[in-house]
């Protein structure tokens, strides 16, 4: 159950995405956001539909994965075809009765929508599977590094941000342990009314916060022991270089940009 | 005759059953445990030993093979898994970071009152287990937070004793204790035994520790069950359980010592009496033979 959470999850592997740069892994992803809004009928759409399968296939990272991040948002892009389906009118009217009319356009506005947020999952999810998440926040660090000239701490965020992200595997087998030991007193999480399921997770919130607090202090405690003081004149073990291949997405992706744009111009817009 | 209490038939279970990492945690176990018995669990890090203990209160399910409580299946209906849970009481590693009230008589009396217990009776579970553990009533008032280390360990093993379970599991109780916590939590153990007549397994990695309090001895090696059966029949097998990587008793160490350094005496001793004699008995002969 709790294992299923995929978020910030990373899947081991070394292909062409996973030795990306991961400022450039960052940059291409905002990019990608950008073009497929831009995206305004299916030829442009399903150039980046392709980018997207072409993306997945070079990150070796299985099918099976993104259906994992895709089941949780089902909900939601039901809602947004359903809604699109019910009121775009225009096209041809398909079914007419009573107040529900269904159109052609409707059809095919409910379809880009739906084809759209899989897109999108899909490309965030595959920087988070191919990105190790220290190398993201490091990257994030680096890319808002200019902030720092308006005093926002950049350094103390990014790190908050690794810890966060560091502890998130430990803090899920803290409350599964914790699970099992009051399990093993009788406590009973799957039956009763709202309210006594809500009473019922006290015996494992309390537990997993005195533990979180504790291990909080011991690591800033091992922090300090270490001298650690914050990002200033901190030098870092590795080093993050732009390599060929970098680049070589990059100019994928500019191209991609032109393509919509062209595709967009020739072929006007569904929506 | 012995009666069974608890019984394991060809216990196997699969960690991320299906996927290319799956590993199998514990292979093909089967085991009877006798009432009143107080069995010993020992193997060293990684050889499934706690993994055999979620399976008898039914926290992992089995993957192959059955758990039998009483003679039944504890599987056979979901609705039973608690009561399981009540007659079978397992007190996991660290228990102290399940502790969550703002008082020792609430936590200790958290089992109790998951099974719909009277308030009387309640009460009167909850002072009989702070007193097995050897706190008197002045800590009933007291926060968890606020006891030592040790004393949060007891007051743990407190709220699992307080359901009366059949058979109390006890998975590596004496860890990250000093040499006066361990001792302390060991007697508990014998003395609960003894006034409850209860059926106690004990999961450690110490065979000190085991070989001082259990009747019998369960070794697993490697996910498979090595040897079950009594501490003396266990420890004629000394040279293949210093191989499993168990760190025997040092009086044992001694006598396998001496033994590879071509005294004949035996290797399966463990306790001091034992050892007085046996060291005797080589003296007496060597005297002998001098003469």
């Amino acid at each position: 159950m709790l294992s299923d959470i995929t978020i910030g999850q990373y899947y081991k592997g070394d292909s062409f995405v996973h030795r990306l740069d991961a400022r450039m892994k960052i940059i291409l992803t905002i990019l990608f956001i950008v073009i497929i809004f831009l995206c305004k009928n299916f030829l442009s759409l399903s150039l980046m539909l392709l980018l997207t399968v072409i993306s997945v296939l070079l990150s070796k990272v299985p099918f099976k994965m993104f259906f994992k991040s895709i089941k949780p948002i089902l909900p939601i892009i039901l809602f947004t075809v359903i809604l699109n389906i019910f009121y775009i009118d225009g096209g041809t009217t398909l079914v007419s009765f009573r107040i529900i009319t269904i159109t052609t356009k409707g059809i095919f506005t409910a379809i880009f929508m739906a084809v759209r947020i899989i897109c999108l999952i899909m490309c965030s999810s595959l920087l988070t599977y191919a990105t190790v998440p220290t190398a993201l926040t490091d990257a994030i660090e680096r890319l808002l590094s200019p902030l720092g000239l308006l005093h926002i701490p950049v350094h103390s965020l990014a790190m908050m941000m690794t810890l966060a992200l560091r502890f998130i595997p430990t803090l899920i087998e803290e409350i599964e342990r914790i699970m099992n030991a009051q399990k093993a007193r009788g406590a009973d999480f799957e039956s009763g009314k709202f309210m006594d399921r809500v009473k019922a997770m006290i015996p494992i919130l309390i537990p997993l916060f005195v533990s979180a607090f504790r291990r909080a202090y011991e690591l800033s405690f091992a922090m300090t022991c270490r001298c650690y003081h914050g990002g200033e004149g901190r030098t870092r073990m590795k080093q993050m270089k732009l390599h060929s291949g970098d680049f070589v997405s990059l100019g994928v992706f500019a191209v991609s940009l032109a393509g919509v744009i062209v595709l967009n111009h020739y072929f006007g817009s569904l929506i | 005759m012995d009666s069974v209490v608890l019984e394991t038939k060809e216990l196997s279970f699969l960690y991320s059953k299906g996927t290319s990492s799956e590993v199998a945690a514990i292979n093909n176990i089967n085991i009877k445990i006798n009432k009143g018995e107080l069995v010993g669990i020992i193997g060293h890090t990684g050889s499934g030993k706690s993994t055999l203990v979620e399976h008898f209160n039914a926290i992992l399910k089995p993957t192959g093979g059955s758990v039998f409580l009483d003679g039944n299946d504890i599987w056979q209906d979901k609705k039973n898994i608690r009561s399981v849970r009540f007659k079978v009481g397992v007190c996991f590693q660290y228990p102290e970071y399940q502790l969550f009230e703002d008082t020792v008589e609430k936590d200790v009396a958290f089992g109790p009152k998951n099974m719909g217990l009277s308030k009387n009776e309640i009460d009167l579970r909850v002072r009989e287990a702070v007193e097995y553990v050897g706190l008197d009533k002045s800590y009933l008032e007291k926060s968890p937070f606020d006891l030592s280390g040790g004393e949060k360990r007891r007051v743990a093993i407190a709220g699992v004793m307080a359901m009366k379970p059949e058979v109390l599991v006890l998975d590596e109780p004496c860890a990250g204790l000093d040499p006066i916590g361990r001792k302390t939590v060991l007697d508990l153990i014998v003395s609960y035994k003894e006034k409850t007549n209860s059926t106690v397994i004990v999961v450690s990695h110490s065979m000190e520790d085991i070989a001082k309090i259990a009747t019998k001895i369960l070794v697993m090696n490697e996910s498979r069950l090595a040897y079950y059966d009594t501490v003396r029949n266990v420890f004629s097998h000394v040279s293949e359980l210093v191989s499993m990587g168990l760190d025997v008793p040092q009086i044992t160490q001694l006598f396998l010592k001496l033994k590879n350094a071509g005294y004949d005496v035996r290797t399966d001793i463990y306790t001091a009496d034992e050892a007085e004699k046996e060291l005797l008995k080589l003296l007496k002969r060597r005297g002998n033979n001098a003469q």
